[in-house]
């Protein structure tokens, strides 16, 4: 098992390394500098200070000058500042990380509280009613777009009930508020988007577990269960259910990125301080040193939790270890 | 039976919606005739957040919009946009215009505490024109031969040569030497927490979310009767909408469907209209011989109806353009005519060009070639993108094809604009306040990355552009820019369209709110809410 992690965590040295180079290129063949792109057309601005704003941002040089730069200086943990408010880009990410993890946190709490139920109910009960209503319901929330939705619901439950806020994680007068008080704030400024985000993301897992355990209940050990006349909860929370989550565990695993990640039109329609918003932001202003700080943090996870989906697995699953 | 229950149930939860209906009708008629009284806060709404809190690095809206209520600069525009003192009490123009002295205002402090002085100006007139400062808005502060501290009030500046324009760079917010002197200017840690000398002062910034300031109580002008000022992130126009309808912010610059809305949207807002300092225009490159041609712009010039393009474009909330200055500036000339749309004219310009004959498709003809030239636009500007569609359909009326591309702005700006490759070009201009448009117009503007970028080239234009940095005298100089107008107006480079309005509403509680040619927001610091109106307190 040891000499397997290893083998593993060693393999993904080079992919970063590869992702960091990919990133870098494709950032610098976007065409304008981060310098320009608040001075271009600003008639206040003079070409000469254009350039010498440039040069003083280090993009006068060519990119594999920039690039090893930006790579000596990876090598330490060092992520440079922001160009555009000349801030740390780990402290730009350390501030919304905990915003997004909330968010995304209760969501795949949701997610997971309803998808499970749905799958196995809707195996179980393979072509009910229950199932055919659901399938369209999942699938409704993964095609609709999740910006719309919000719009609707915020006149619905903002407007016209004004009973939750439009937007953003706080009121205003937040800071001076109660601990329960802060609590029921931040609790009320989460319901849309958390409930957003869950039926929107529901149908992925819902119909993962459904197909798994279907396969599942097809399997001779549960005939076999059947025969022994075991009671049907014991046969299908202990015998088929165990089995049927192991498909989950992987997905649960690659969605790790998506954590700290989470949708930049989402987070925007929502005033909600994530990292979404920041690296999308980042990107329109071409600020290297957060998009590429942004960009190793998600490789890092996305290797991570490829890591993580496989080991669990293995643990799980003797099959695969003895391999 | 089972189901009975659940429909019961349902009505029940329905019918108890309504009642958590929360806001009762407030009702905001004071007219704000009484005594102005203290308190209240005051929420406005922005799409993006700030990035320094520092005038002299800042390049951004946001920035802009919380400085100018922090710092003051030594001089700024008044209500009707003349220049009058903020941190100079007063000034004298000698040498014809090389040499300025301004006379500070003795008593103002800083937000902590510490005394105004000469030595500000000079600090911050030292970080403007090093080069290791992140700034981009050297280049007016180079012409500058040597700034003197005379006296602890007073401060001499000497130009290389007269540059009437410099008095307007001294709007620049002014920034405290004794927290700045030491460490890295640009990361230094007040640019996150501001220290100004203006009618607020900074309380926090949280990032992506709010940013809060506290009404100064030792500001100069007297303080501020709005309390606190807070300023909110949120990203998208429409959801912005939604917390004005929700009164949960005061105040919303409006599009103009917006501002078309149902009333009663708008029911405790009052919405105000007005020009904002900008046009929009369609520029030709006039190093194609096309375009060189004078007689051709008329032709475009006569065949574009502006009216259809405010009525559609931007539902009649704007005005046609003249010329290259908005009508409420000092250098607008009221007596240049607007161009004519008159087809038959247009024709007949056309036909004396060889362009007679039409062909199957109605575009008109010259040698076998049909007339067509391509109009460039940035994406991302849905009026824009509208503008070029009905020039399009009103150019194809007098035979003209007009093909469309919109692009990416940075690859709009580095490989069409800065390469000249390209024919028309639909945009607009933010202008500033002084009429100074050396860098639009002057014919030694034309390299690379400079704002000549249609390569207009015109004698009498460069040295009125002359004239007008030189001349300090207001009268003088509006005799130059009104002449200025009129010869740009009737050379036609660009086809100027429209200037758009600004559409902001301010929420009806908010009195002393007065729209004047610098627009509303000039006396913010005047506008106060009656005690019996007041939605927040603060501690």
């Amino acid at each position: 098992m040891r000499t397997y992690i290893l083998k593993r965590l060693s393999y993904s040295i080079p992919i970063l390394i590869g992702i960091t180079l990919i990133t870098f290129l494709v950032m610098h063949l976007a065409p304008g500098k981060p310098t320009e792109m608040l001075t271009d057309m600003n008639a206040r601005v003079s070409a000469d200070a254009k350039t010498k704003l440039a040069a003083l941002y280090g993009l006068d040089k060519p990119w594999y000058v920039q690039y090893a730069r930006w790579l000596g200086r990876f090598a330490v943990l060092d992520f440079g500042k922001s160009f555009r408010d000349g801030r740390p880009a780990v402290a730009k990410i350390a501030e919304r990380l905990p915003a997004s993890l909330l968010l995304n946190i209760l969501s795949l709490l949701l997610i997971l509280a309803a998808a499970v139920p749905i799958g196995i109910f809707s195996a179980l009960h393979k072509d009910s009613i229950f199932d055919k209503a659901t399938t369209v319901f999942v699938f409704i929330g993964f095609s609709v777009p999740a910006f719309w939705l919000a719009l609707l619901f915020m006149i619905l439950f903002g407007l016209k009930f004004g009973v939750l806020p439009i937007s953003g994680l706080h009121s205003l007068d937040y800071s001076g508020m109660s601990v329960p008080g802060k609590l029921l704030d931040v609790a009320s400024h989460l319901i849309l988007p958390v409930f957003i985000s869950a039926f929107t993301g529901l149908a992925g897992l819902s119909r993962y577990v459904r197909s798994s355990m279907l396969e599942v209940l097809r399997q001779d050990y549960i005939r076999t269960a059947y025969a022994k006349g075991l009671p049907e909860n014991r046969i299908i929370f202990r015998h088929a259910l165990k089995n049927a989550l192991l498909p989950v565990v992987t997905i649960l695993g690659l969605s790790l990125p998506a954590l700290i990640g989470g949708g930049f039109i989402f987070e925007t329609i929502f005033a909600y301080p994530g990292m979404g918003r920041l690296g999308y932001e980042a990107v329109m202003a071409r600020d290297y040193p957060v998009v590429m700080a942004v960009g190793v943090i998600a490789a890092f996870l996305t290797l991570l939790g490829n890591l993580v989906a496989d080991i669990t697995y293995a643990w799980v699953d003797p099959r695969i270890r003895y391999k | 039976m089972k189901s009975k229950t659940c429909f019961y149930c349902a009505l029940i939860l329905l019918s108890m919606f309504p009642a958590c209906r929360k806001v009762p009708a407030r009702d905001y008629s004071d007219r704000g005739t009484g005594a102005p009284v203290s308190g209240d806060i005051y929420v406005a709404a922005s799409i993006g957040d700030a990035s320094y809190l520092n005038p002299v690095l800042a390049t951004d809206s946001s920035s802009g919009d919380i400085n100018a209520l922090v710092f003051n600069g030594l001089v700024k525009y008044n209500r009707d946009l003349k220049l009058v003192g903020d941190l100079a009490e007063s000034w004298r123009v000698l040498e014809g215009g090389r040499k300025i002295i301004f006379k500070l205002r003795e008593n103002v402090r800083w937000h902590d505490g510490q005394p105004f002085t000469a030595a500000d100006v000079e600090f911050t007139y030292e970080k403007l024109i090093d080069p290791s400062v992140k700034t981009p808005y050297g280049s007016d502060y180079l012409l500058i031969q040597n700034l003197k501290v005379t006296g602890p009030y007073t401060v001499e500046v000497t130009y290389k040569q007269p540059f009437a324009p410099a008095l307007e760079s001294w709007s620049m917010g002014m920034l405290p030497k004794h927290l700045f002197s030491s460490g890295d200017f640009n990361t230094n840690p007040y640019n996150r927490k501001p220290v100004g000398t203006g009618p607020f002062k900074f309380r926090e910034w949280v990032t992506d979310e709010k940013i809060v300031l506290d009404a100064n109580p030792d500001y100069f002008e007297g303080k501020p009767y709005v309390s606190r000022y807070i300023y909110r992130i949120i990203p998208d126009q429409s959801v912005q909408f939604l917390e004005m309808r929700r009164e949960s912010i005061d105040e919303l610059g409006l599009t103009p469907d917006e501002w078309r809305a149902y009333p009663e949207f708008f029911r405790n807002y009052n919405k105000f209209r007005y020009p904002s300092f900008s046009y929009v225009y369609l520029g030709f490159n006039l190093r194609l011989p096309l375009f060189a041609d004078k007689r051709f712009r008329q032709a475009v010039a006569f065949a574009i109806k502006k009216k259809d393009i405010i009525d559609g474009v931007l539902l009649g909330m704007g005005r046609s353009a003249t010329g290259p200055f908005p009508p409420q500036s000092w250098a607008y000339d009221p007596g240049v005519k607007d161009t004519e749309y008159n087809p038959e004219r247009s024709l007949k310009l056309l036909g004396e060009l060889g362009y007679a004959k039409k062909d199957a498709e109605g575009y008109l003809e010259k040698d076998g070639r049909p007339l067509e030239f391509t109009v460039i636009t940035n994406q991302g500007n849905k009026m824009r993108e509208l503008t070029a569609e009905i020039l399009q359909a009103q150019l194809k009326a007098v035979g003209i094809k007009v093909n469309i591309r919109v692009i990416e702005w940075s690859s709009f700006i580095h490989q069409f604009i800065d390469k000249r490759s390209f024919e028309a070009v639909l945009l607009g201009w933010s202008v500033s306040r002084d009429p100074d448009q050396y860098s639009i117009w002057n014919s030694s503007q034309t390299r690379e990355g400079q704002y000549n970028f249609i390569s207009y080239k015109n004698s009498e234009v460069d040295s009125l552009l002359d004239e007008g940095r030189r001349t300090f005298d207001q009268h003088k100089r509006e005799a130059v820019y009104r002449r200025l107008h009129k010869i740009i107006a009737d050379d036609l480079p660009y086809i100027f369209l429209y200037y758009p309005e600004s559409l902001p509403c301010v929420h009806k509680r908010f009195k002393g709110v007065e729209v004047a040619p610098a627009g509303i927001g000039w006396n913010f610091y005047k506008w106060w809410v009656p005690g019996s109106e007041q939605k927040y307190t603060v501690e």
